[in-house]
């Protein structure tokens, strides 16, 4: 008969134990409660939510058709209350009795409560699961002051988190250092300017003695009489093992429920696993143990017994993007025999330091860089003899092909701390399951779906085995801010950064250059529209003055003139400018435009406002010009009225900026006249039909443009080219023209979406892109205001030098 | 060399934004002054690669790169660094401000011939071109 086993807690590590006792025979009646009403989702993820770069759907591990297909049953939303070991029941709090051949307790933990008077008011919360994070989403928003009490991980992750919210955050440590478990004093040091640096403000050595305000939180009150004002306190001041049921069930029972290295309690129907086990006096609080226990214990409990758990080597790590912080194993330099070897750069903000005893790594502590840290493991891990490597501890060694390292690598290295995965099981699945990308390996194997940390590793080891492998193509945006773009968009969106300085001292080099800063200076235009704070001392000169310097550092003057079409009053004016400011050059460029080229930086403002007319901007990143063939009006062929829809196109448009420069053409007939077919964007009139084409180009390189679609009218075609406008500016990285962005997604994703897309996604764009525009303005009116006063003007000296 | 050197009451520090540089005209000289907001740098403006305004150039770090073709000029030396040759420089000269004023720090020659003003920070190497 089949035995019932019924598990308490649907946690990371009672579900992820249920998944590797599955693995085995016999097979269990399973039944699986939990105290929250959610399915099993990724704890360690839940200061991504709070942060916003994750939805709480992104966190699932195991959704319901997963209990579904292993006939699991889940009871969710019951706390188990009791249990009787003699007759083998567990009572739920909802009354339910039920029957278990084997218990399995993973009860996880409990927040700490320090002894503070007035916890119990409104306002004060914990942060522990979902429902305790969308509790704090709610009651978060810009302008709210908020108090951390407790500077561990988990404090500092939910001060970022909420402040990332636009909460302005305090976070109230006992100790004299952050994270005194995991990092010595300087790390501690390093790691508080960072946040300072954020924006979290950290107040060390305060005891907190009281949560005031009558019956809601205002603020706390500390032992040494002070105080601080809040909308909300949040408690983060550690975790306490959950036991009572071990106490009840009889088991013995320290600080956790204690079990040997087969994972047994003192009862042989009784196992525990997780936060509330005490093994070999230790507790832990962080996912890896997890996993190693889950799979000892599923191993003894289906009678298989054999492997044994020896402790885990304690290791943590920060998951606040932009604060790099890793520790691991045993960093006190008390014990004889320790060498602390160490590196810093206050400048960087970078803190290293190993101690090494006996020849061995015995602890390691990285702040601000942690991309060896996956080496320190497994030095801690194998006990490695470090005698031979004592000159590049902190260093990399000698650069060696890269799939060397992966081909040194034993099969049972475990390559995904988080989730126990090994390099022999990513060659496996590799090989069963024909994976050739690292989305896929996630998917089968749960590699670097924890915190990520080994993605890096995943992805060699994919290179080195996988024969169709698929290198997501991520280059960083440059050195100053190491991250590829369209993660960098997502930081900037998602962590409400409104400076290019503020994203250079946060994610970047603190410096940034004349690559880094125009990039940067442009997604923050396109994400915020203008309202943000516009430095104009990180974009190139061309977009300070408005004008395209030349070789002897005069300016060329463009004067937008819309399709290409012009008047004989227009036309004078343009002459007397260029007579009155003896103009060196006066052409007429490929774009149908007018070009004054050699005017002197101080003049622009007033040849602007003898113009009249709005800038063409011929000088940057943007929308240049909507060429147009005369269309129905004079033409023999013309089939359709190109000349109002590309003067229509470029009204829509103009003064936007873009990645790159955009160009566009709009022709009245398939004779193609104004070239649009190798334009960024291209109207081709036809009878009775337009064609939309996008990722042409003329340039250094010359390419036929895509067909996005063919419309009936007017209308309908400019829709489909605004579609795509909005969604190259918001996708393609900086200086990636249409023609190399298309060529890279590829047309028919491009289709997909934008033309093809739920309306949902296309009223988006159009939302966006309604609002860049309505806040974009031409950019010549500056010669009125200029952003600076001594823009355009020529400083001179306050005192001459007399001859 | 002969001569005093002179520090020149230059223009009001509010006249240069952070992290731009704006030039002036000191006698014949050009010279681009920068604001990185700790202090100012003030070398000469024209890029020793094909003259270009350096005063129009972003700021990266303590460096300037050129509008034109994206030489890096380092605002401490005056010297170009980066791939391109590094004997080229441009003249460095020496900044202060008091009461809210930029100071340039300037050699006047002491001759017959009307004052002239030369390079006075030679902290650059001696193969210096210009």
């Amino acid at each position: 008969m089949t035995q019932r086993l019924v598990v308490v807690g649907n946690g990371m590590a009672g579900v992820a134990c249920v998944e590797q006792i599955l693995k085995h025979a016999p097979k269990f009646e399973l039944t699986i409660f939990g105290d929250e009403t959610h399915v099993n989702y990724n704890r360690i993820l839940l200061s991504s939510v709070l942060a916003g770069e994750k939805a709480a759907e992104d966190i699932v591990l195991n959704g319901r058709d997963w209990y579904e297909k292993h006939g699991i049953e889940l009871r969710l939303g019951v706390r188990v209350a009791d249990v009787d070991a003699e007759h083998k029941t567990v009572t739920g709090d909802d009354g339910s009795v039920t029957h278990f051949d084997k218990l399995l307790i993973a009860t996880g933990s409990t927040p700490l409560i320090p002894p503070i008077d007035g916890v119990k008011k409104d306002g004060v919360f914990v942060f522990r699961n979902l429902d305790d994070t969308r509790a704090l989403l709610d009651r978060a928003g810009p302008g709210k002051k908020a108090i951390v009490i407790g500077g561990g991980l988990l404090g500092l992750e939910a001060a970022r988190g909420l402040q990332v919210q636009g909460c302005d955050v305090t976070v109230v440590h006992l100790m004299d250092t952050l994270m005194e478990r995991q990092l010595d004093f300087a790390g501690g040091g390093y790691l508080k300017a960072k946040m300072e640096c954020l924006g979290v403000k950290v107040l060390l050595e305060r005891n907190t003695a009281a949560i005031l305000g009558n019956g809601k939180a205002e603020g706390v009150a500390f032992k040494d009489g002070s105080r601080l004002d809040a909308n909300f306190v949040v408690i983060a001041a550690g975790i306490r093992p959950n036991v009572e049921l071990g106490r009840k069930a009889g088991l013995q029972v320290n600080r956790g429920i204690v079990v040997n290295d087969y994972m047994e309690t003192s009862n042989p129907d009784i196992f525990a696993v997780g936060e509330c086990v005490e093994h070999n006096s230790a507790c832990y609080g962080l996912v890896a143990p997890l996993f190693e226990q889950g799979k000892v214990l599923a191993a003894t409990i289906t009678g298989n017994r054999g492997p044994v758990y020896g402790g885990t080597i304690q290791a943590a790590k920060l998951k606040i993007m932009g604060v790099d912080v890793f520790s691991a194993g045993d960093f006190s330099e008390k014990s004889p025999g320790s060498d602390p070897v160490r590196y810093e750069d206050p400048a960087l903000g970078i803190y290293k330091k190993l101690i090494v005893r006996d020849g061995k790594l015995a602890g390691v502590i990285l702040v601000g860089d942690t991309s060896e840290s996956h080496r320190y493991v497994e030095w801690l891990r194998s006990s490695t003899d470090l005698t031979t490597m004592r000159r590049q501890l902190l260093f990399p060694g000698p650069a060696t092909d890269s799939g060397l390292d992966v081909a040194e690598m034993a099969d049972s290295k475990v390559v995904c701390g988080c989730n126990g995965v090994t390099k022999g099981a990513i060659i496996q699945a590799v090989h069963e399951k024909g994976i050739s990308t690292l989305a896929q390996l996630k998917d089968c194997t749960r590699a670097s779906t924890g915190c990520g940390s080994c993605t890096e590793v995943c992805q060699q080891l994919l290179k080195a085995v996988s024969p169709e492998f698929q290198e997501e193509s991520k280059r960083s945006l440059c050195k100053c801010v190491p991250f590829p773009e369209d993660k960098l968009r997502e930081i900037l969106r998602s962590q409400r950064l409104r400076s290019v300085q503020e994203v250079l001292e946060i994610y970047g080099n603190g410096a940034g250059c004349e690559v880094c800063k125009p990039a940067l200076s442009y997604m923050l235009d396109m994400l915020w529209c203008g309202d943000h704070d516009e430095d104009r001392s990180a974009r190139f000169i061309n977009d300070r003055v408005h004008a395209n310097i030349q070789k002897d550092g005069t300016f060329s003057v463009v004067p937008r003139i819309r399709g290409g079409v012009t008047s004989a009053a227009e036309l004078r004016r343009i002459a007397d400018v260029a007579e009155k400011y003896k103009v060196p050059m006066v052409k007429i460029t490929g774009s149908q435009r007018i070009d004054l080229l050699g005017v002197k930086k101080a003049d622009l403002p007033k040849v602007w406002a003898d113009l009249g007319m709005p800038s063409g901007q011929a000088y940057t990143k943007g929308v240049r010009m909507v060429k147009t063939c005369v269309g129905t009006d004079f033409c023999r062929f013309g089939v359709q009225d190109s000349t109002k829809a590309g003067i229509e196109l470029e009204r829509r448009l103009e003064h936007l900026y873009t990645p790159h420069k955009l160009k566009m053409g709009a022709v009245g007939c398939p004779r193609n006249c104004a070239e649009a077919t190798v334009k960024d964007i291209g109207l081709i009139g036809q009878d009775g039909t337009w064609q939309v084409v996008v990722g042409g180009a003329a340039g250094k390189k010359v390419r036929k443009a895509d067909l996005l679609l063919t419309v009936e009218s007017t209308e309908e075609a400019l829709q489909a080219a605004t579609l795509f406008f909005q969604y190259y500016r918001e996708n393609a990285n900086y200086l990636e023209r249409t023609y190399d962005f298309v060529e890279r997604v590829g047309i028919a994703k491009v289709r997909r979406d934008t033309v093809y897309a739920p309306l949902a996604i296309q009223q988006g764009l159009r939302g966006r892109l309604r609002k860049s525009k309505q806040l974009a303005r031409d950019a010549w009116l500056e010669g009125d205001e200029p952003k600076h006063p001594t823009q355009f003007v020529q400083i001179e000296p306050l005192e001459k030098i007399e001859a | 060399m002969n001569g005093d050197t002179k520090w020149v009451r230059v223009t009001q520090c509010e006249n240069i934004p952070l992290r731009e540089g704006r030039s002036l005209t000191i006698d014949t000289c050009e010279i681009a002054i920068f604001n990185l907001g700790d202090r100012f740098f003030a070398i000469d403006s024209a890029c020793p690669h094909k003259g270009g305004p350096l005063s129009e150039g972003i700021v990266s770090g303590t460096t300037v790169v050129c509008p034109l073709h994206a030489w890096k000029v380092d605002l401490n030396t005056g010297c170009v660094v980066g791939q391109a040759s590094s004997i080229a420089c441009v003249k460095t000269y020496p900044t202060r401000v008091r009461d809210g004023v930029v100071y340039v720090e300037l050699l006047i020659e002491r001759s017959t011939e009307p004052q002239k003003l030369i390079c006075l920070n030679d902290s650059a190497p001696d193969s210096c071109a210009r």
